[in-house]
């Protein structure tokens, strides 16, 4: 047990020095720094004495651990594009983007439960039946074409709900929050539908056929046979044995939730962290881009770490494999 | 195919033509009205790509034969100052939907068919020596593999375009766009090929004829190369299939993004993004048609790979 978490970790961190790495490269070979520094009107001696004081004369590896050292204090240097320190803009937007995470995260994970339930037990039944085919659909559509149909329907349609933005935001302290306004929780709603709905139908899709595999067992034929009531054979019996998976899975996904909301924060213009990648790939903003990298890999790589850690934990089977071979 | 059993009836050789007919691939490619439909919504939409300027009424990028006047004609209606007729409509600048989109598949398809031989190639070849020579060789493969799965492939290709634009000069990244996005998608799916390939490749070396090979003496380059590769090679066609359609979503994703194919030569996900800029002013068609053309596209060779997966039965996973 021992000897595998320390493997773990230890694998974690090669995979954080790795990231690392292509981070550093990117500010090591994209462009100049000193080019980027510097305005036109330079001399050899601007140039030599910047180099010192930035120490880019010194090895690469020590440039490198330099650059992991800062990194760890969450210091990246100042935007290209906008000439602020980076950690500040990402501190700003990142509440945005939680926000949004949290709420699609929270429906997935209701809706995909109950729609699975429902799926499982009604398994002959039309409106299951409809809603299978839906999700199937559902899978196959871009993320983005989510976001346009929806924006067409509720607001360019029905100019129920607003198209971008997000909305009226209250601070408290260093965090900015759309929960505490009517504008702001209406201009969640499209964002979150749009991000949620995928995994919505992943969670959906595997509650059902564990639910389907667990109502098979003999131990629900038997509480059956004991004349239980169906309801508490499917969710007393039934659900609590469905859930592990779904655990996991849902804790895999949420690094995919944090990357797929680029691809939502730009289509409904959300002013979050994902945006702010987009927009500095566009400018070639390596600083932001390089931020943006090790933030979201630190955050997979911990989250694959603590699941890992769970499912190690919660299933004894699996100790004796994975301590003998690799994985 | 590698699976061509032949039913022959007593009496004459049928002929090559007869027997591909009866092989199990086509009969069940002919009995499945579905895999029927997509092939051939598949075929129409590449030959009109490929044909595009063959077919189109326009040519949408000659800037000679544009007429401002002509812009924003709704489908199917004569436009009220030129009197000219466009099928599905035009855009802002006058350019014919139907041609700017077959002149957009050309650039989708190119794109994802090129990203998905690049990504096959790299992880077939990474995968056959991962498998086969084993030790650190394997380690190293797929430790960077688990590494890249942990990312989400979109992120890993977007990551990839930004550093690939970081690095060519600023006069050359439009010109250079389509390239770095074939490699960017490129790069970012090969994992997948290689994993299963592996795969693959360590149930095949045990068997009794690369052994036969390994004692007549073969080095290790022909016995992967011409007596594993096509073994392990039917898994890698099903994966190719799905994989050539969620390149396709990879590219209109990020050209939607405005981190792809540029506005001088637009793709399909290109076209969506300037159509959903007149989404709010009821200029619909400039949006729909390119966004049905993309699903009609991803949803049929997707359909088709599902078929694939059937008929071929690979041991996948």
């Amino acid at each position: 047990m021992l000897a595998y978490i320390i493997r773990r970790v230890g694998q974690s961190v090669l995979v954080l020095l790795v990231v690392g790495l292509v981070a550093f490269a990117m500010f090591h070979f994209v462009g100049d720094p000193i080019d980027n520094m510097l305005g036109q009107e330079r001399t050899q001696a601007d140039i030599e004495r910047l180099r010192v004081q930035l120490g880019l004369d010194k090895p690469f590896v020590v440039q490198y651990w330099r650059f992991l050292e800062q990194a760890a204090q969450g210091n990246f240097g100042l935007s290209y594009r906008q000439g602020r320190p980076v950690a500040e803009i990402m501190i700003e937007r990142l509440p945005a983007t939680l926000e949004l995470a949290f709420v699609s995260g929270l429906m997935a994970l209701v809706g995909g439960i109950a729609l699975g339930i429902f799926t499982a037990i009604n398994r002959r039944g039309v409106s299951a039946n409809v809603v299978m085919t839906a999700s199937l659909i559902g899978v196959s559509l871009p993320t983005f074409l989510i976001g346009i149909l929806l924006i067409y329907v509720f607001s360019v349609e029905l100019g129920w709900l607003p198209s971008f933005g997000r909305g009226e935001v209250t601070r408290i302290g260093g965090w900015t929050t759309g929960f505490l306004t009517e504008s702001g929780l209406k201009a969640l709603i499209l964002p979150a539908v749009t991000l949620g709905l995928y995994q919505m139908t992943l969670i959906m899709r595997l509650v059902r056929t564990e639910m389907l595999e667990v109502l098979r067992m003999d131990y629900i034929r038997f509480a059956r046979a004991r004349g239980i009531r169906e309801k508490s054979i499917n969710f007393r019996h039934a659900l609590k044995n469905t859930l592990v998976p779904v655990v996991t899975v849902m804790g895999l996904q949420v690094g995919s939730i944090i990357a797929f909301a680029i691809i939502t924060e730009t289509v409904f213009q959300w002013p979050g962290v994902g945006l702010l990648f987009i927009n500095a790939i566009q400018f070639v903003d390596i600083p932001v881009m390089a931020a943006y990298l090790m933030m979201i890999s630190v955050m997979f790589v911990g989250i694959n770490l603590i699941v890992d850690m769970l499912y190690f934990a919660i299933d004894p089977r699996l100790r004796a494999d994975r301590t003998t071979g690799g994985h | 195919m590698a699976e061509t059993r032949v039913e022959t009836r007593a009496g004459a050789r049928p002929s090559r033509l007869r027997r591909a007919w009866q092989s199990d691939f086509t009969w069940s490619f002919r009995h499945s009205p579905v895999a029927v439909a997509a092939f051939g919504v598949v075929m129409i939409l590449i030959l009109g790509a490929v044909f595009a300027p063959l077919i189109a009424p326009h040519n949408p990028f000659n800037p000679a034969t544009l007429n401002l006047m002509n812009g924003f004609t709704p489908p199917g209606q004569a436009n009220e100052f030129t009197g000219e007729l466009f099928l599905l409509g035009t855009d802002d600048q006058g350019r014919d939907v139907f041609s700017t989109i077959l002149y957009g598949m050309r650039i989708s398809l190119f794109v994802g068919v090129s990203a998905v031989l690049l990504a096959m190639l790299l992880g077939v070849m990474l995968g056959l020596m991962a498998g086969y020579v084993g030790g650190w060789t394997e380690s190293i493969i797929m430790r960077v593999a688990d590494v890249q799965l942990t990312f989400p492939a979109i992120l890993v290709a977007m990551l990839i375009f930004g550093i690939a634009k970081g690095i060519t000069p600023p006069e050359y990244r439009n010109e250079m766009a389509i390239w770095v996005l074939i490699l960017a998608i490129g790069l970012s799916d090969w994992v997948q090929f290689a994993r299963v390939v592996r795969g693959a490749t360590l149930v095949e070396k045990n068997k009794e004829y690369v052994q036969a090979a390994k004692l007549i003496g073969r080095s290790p380059f022909a016995i992967m190369l011409r007596h594993i590769l096509p073994n392990v090679l039917n898994p890698v066609l099903v994966i190719a299939t799905i994989s050539l359609a969620l390149a396709i979503i990879a590219e209109a994703t990020l050209s939607f993004l405005g981190v792809g194919a540029p506005p001088t030569k637009p793709s399909l996900g290109t076209l969506i993004r300037i159509g959903q800029e007149f989404m709010f002013s009821g200029e619909w068609w400039i949006l729909l048609f390119p966004a049905t053309t993309l699903l009609a596209l991803a949803l049929s060779i997707n359909l088709m790979g599902d078929w694939l997966r059937d008929a071929l039965n690979p041991r996948l996973r």
